[in-house]
């Protein structure tokens, strides 16, 4: 092949764009599409025959066993198997005042505090982490990457566990505490939630609410679901911030090495202030991050499972719908009942989160 | 590499020597599957040495299976629809496991069926049929720290045998950081308080009765004592258990079951200590008992060989050995005398088997007794009556 052979610039870029035109057939090009695409299929299908077989086939049965009775211990489709009861595991959680109900309830309510803390603490945290240790002039870079990164990687029953001698009534905080004179909460049996602890301070009496709070909403009192985190909750809030930190902080780091250096050398010629740049370029600048980290952090903290069955598998303020529905099914042998929550909570997940992107303009994400 | 080994041999259920011929009537060649839920390695020792020899002598095999978690192991093998021929039978599934038609009725068949205290039959017993013979149980009594109970002038051998004295030794040893007495927080233990002011869960005809002015004054005494600050719960002295009470000396006297004698030996050696039978209140003497069976699944093809097995099982000579390797006390009234002359120490324990309360099996009751549990730590500031009422409220709310 000689040089005058080959096709000029010119042309290279007309054969590109004129290719639906030049293109023969649209039977060859289906053709041709055909066999990748059956490439493709053969390509993907190992991954999509685990997911059919490991995620939509259980679903599905869970989706089945949530409108039946089940005790977990006959067989699927045996005579004595799951018996179908249409809507009434959903009824018994949902309108049918009762214990069922009213554990559930509890725990979404136990759950509500604790997203409502979590997830704008983590984020915050994470971020302000992640700006720390994106410092150009911070020594020591990688020790504080890895040491702030560290909790993510251990097992959450293990910091769990150390966090539940932490704080025993007995426990290191609690000494600490004392010798500063303050005589520590037994953190993780209080069940009074902190709002009420707090106003107490100031004469209001918890046990004594005013009228409108004795109405109820899904069988609680309104009093008990202003009642803000229990302070046994607070200590789970404290260590799922510490422990997640972590991992949103590698997030928001990814997203700040983006960030070009030009653009923060120019604010610095304009004049402002770290504090200024950090609010109206660096933060606007990791916007899709932060829509992020809140959205994964939103869905994370509605499924706190492993922590709670450490920590309050007999406090009432501190169990969560995941927890009432592993213990439903395991411990009470209602796998209807369990699989039912599972899915309510599916829902509300599905819910927060949409309103959560309506919400956030979408010209930011 | 024998781990390994072995749990192949659990998934290929037909490994190891034996066949199934001749399983159902002969009872020997079978080769059975047994799940237990130990409580350590000498319960796991104990129990193999006892398949072993029950094997050679009838030339079956006995596969032991310690579960680690048995209630999700069970499930998960009976809903796979290959359960063990064998298993710990516990109370909280009993109800489950014999209404659905899943429990071999193996109670009547063993050798001696009424030889057995009659609340154990009683706990193991659906509609008038004996399913499952236990296997062994435990019951409440009180442990007295002797140590703490002479600093406190108290004289011995003087043991506290009605709530007066209750009261009054519990005031005497309460000082510093020593709490008179200790109870965990379940109806598992102030329901005996209950029992001893006549009281009861269930009546006769099996309806709940928790409501009942007798229970009521049960747990008011709870809540007397708890107001006093002479009872504690053991969060609220930062231990997990009356046994951990005890062994830290946080607690002069705790109400724990027959556990409590292994559990010091190993974690807390030095302590000195007494169990005498739990005081006697308004209505006489009162506790509960705890117990499992020795469940026989229905699905088992040698059900026959699996009877025999328990048999052996519940003879007094192996009673005996579980009750020396688990600390468990011998399940048949015949296998008493034995039992008090070897562990004297611990026959305030047998003694109470009498006016011992078993558990609610009703499918159900564990989410119910969960809620009921949770607020016990905060008797002080709650209305007995209010959580009575509550409590029978959801437990009439079951099954419907």
């Amino acid at each position: 092949m000689t040089a005058s052979q080959l096709p000029t610039r010119g042309e290279v870029r007309s054969a590109v764009t004129d290719k639906p035109e030049t293109v023969p057939s649209r039977g060859r090009r289906k053709a041709v599409r055909g066999t990748q695409g059956r490439a493709g299929w053969l390509f993907v299908s190992p991954a999509l025959v685990i997911l059919v077989l490991f995620l939509v086939i259980p679903i599905l049965l869970a989706l089945y066993i949530s409108f039946t009775r089940w005790t977990g211990f006959t067989t699927l489709f045996a005579s004595n198997g799951p018996k179908w009861v249409g809507l009434s595991n959903y009824r018994q959680l949902l309108t049918t005042n009762g214990l069922t109900r009213l554990t559930f309830a509890t725990a979404v309510r136990n759950n509500f505090w604790f997203v409502v803390f979590t997830v704008p603490l983590q984020t915050a945290l994470s971020l302000g982490l992640a700006v720390l240790v994106n410092d150009r002039f911070l020594k020591g870079k990688s020790f504080f990457r890895t040491a702030f990164y560290f909790p993510s990687v251990t097992g959450s029953i293990a910091i769990s566990l150390v966090f539940l001698f932490l704080f025993q009534g007995n426990g290191a905080i609690n000494k600490i505490l004392s010798t500063f004179g303050i005589t520590g909460p037994n953190w993780l049996i209080s069940t009074n939630g902190v709002f009420w602890n707090i106003l107490s301070v100031f004469g209001v009496n918890p046990n004594n609410p005013p009228g409108w709070a004795t109405h109820t909403f899904w069988g609680i009192r309104w009093w008990d679901w202003l009642a803000g985190p229990s302070v046994g909750m607070c200590v789970v809030i404290i260590l799922i911030v510490w422990t997640t930190s972590g991992t949103y902080m590698l997030m928001f780091l990814a997203a700040l090495q983006n960030v070009s250096e030009e653009v923060e050398e120019a604010t610095l010629i304009d004049g402002a202030t770290s504090w200024q740049r950090f609010r109206l370029v660096t933060v606007p600048m990791l916007r899709p991050t932060v829509v992020l980290v809140l959205t994964l952090g939103m869905m994370g903290t509605w499924q706190v499972f492993d922590q709670i069955t450490i920590f309050g598998p007999n406090n009432p303020s501190i169990a969560t719908p995941a927890y009432q529905s592993y213990a439903q099914s395991f411990n009470n042998f209602s796998f209807g009942i369990g699989a039912a929550m599972a899915f309510l909570l599916f829902l509300l997940i599905v819910v927060l989160t949409y309103l959560q992107r309506k919400l956030i303009p979408e010209d930011i994400t | 590499m024998a781990a390994i080994a072995a749990a192949t041999c659990l998934v290929a259920a037909a490994c190891g020597g034996g066949g199934s011929s001749g399983a159902l009537g002969s009872g020997t060649g079978a080769n059975l599957q047994l799940m237990i839920a130990s409580s350590g390695p000498a319960e796991t020792e104990a129990v193999q040495a006892a398949a072993a020899t029950w094997g050679k002598e009838t030339g079956n095999h006995v596969t032991v299976i310690p579960a680690s978690d048995i209630s999700q192991q069970l499930t998960q093998a009976f809903a796979g629809g290959s359960p063990p021929d064998m298993f710990y039978g516990s109370p909280a599934q009993f109800d489950v496991l014999a209404s659905s038609g899943l429990l071999a009725a193996t109670g009547g068949k063993v050798r001696d069926p009424t030889d057995f205290y009659p609340p154990l039959i009683k706990a193991f017993t659906l509609n008038n049929t004996f399913y499952c013979a236990p296997k062994d149980f435990s019951t409440l009594a009180l442990e007295i720290n002797t140590d703490l109970w002479q600093k406190a002038g108290l004289k011995m051998g003087d043991w506290p045998t009605t709530w007066a004295q209750l009261q009054t030794d519990a005031k005497k040893l309460t000082s510093g950081n020593v709490v008179g007495l200790v109870v965990q927080d379940t109806l598992d233990r102030v329901g005996a308080f209950m029992k001893q002011a006549g009281g009861s869960y269930q009546n006769a005809e099996g309806k709940f009765t928790f409501d009942s002015p007798q229970n009521i004054k049960g747990l008011e005494f709870v809540q007397t004592l708890a107001k006093e600050g002479v009872l504690k719960f053991p969060k609220q002295v930062n231990v997990g258990s009356g046994d951990e009470a005890l062994g830290k000396g946080v607690a002069a006297m705790v109400v724990e079951g027959n556990w409590i004698v292994g559990d010091l030996k190993t974690n807390y050696p030095k302590i000195h200590y007494v169990v005498v039978p739990l005081p006697k209140g308004p209505a006489g003497a009162g506790t509960l008992s705890f117990t499992n069976c020795w469940g026989v699944a229905a699905a088992s093809k040698h059900q026959a060989a699996a009877v025999s097995f328990v048999n052996y099982l519940t003879t007094t000579e192996q009673q005996l050995t579980f009750a020396g390797a688990v600390g468990v006390l011998p399940s048949r009234p015949s296998a008493r005398a034995a039992f008090i002359e070897k562990f004297p120490a611990q026959r305030a324990f047998i003694d109470q088997a009498d006016v011992a309360m078993p558990q609610v099996t009703t499918q159900g009751f564990a989410a119910v007794q969960a809620s009921f549990d949770a607020n016990i730590i905060n008797i002080t500031s709650l209305k007995p009556a209010q959580m009575l009422r509550q409590l029978q409220d959801f437990s009439n709310a079951l099954g419907s």
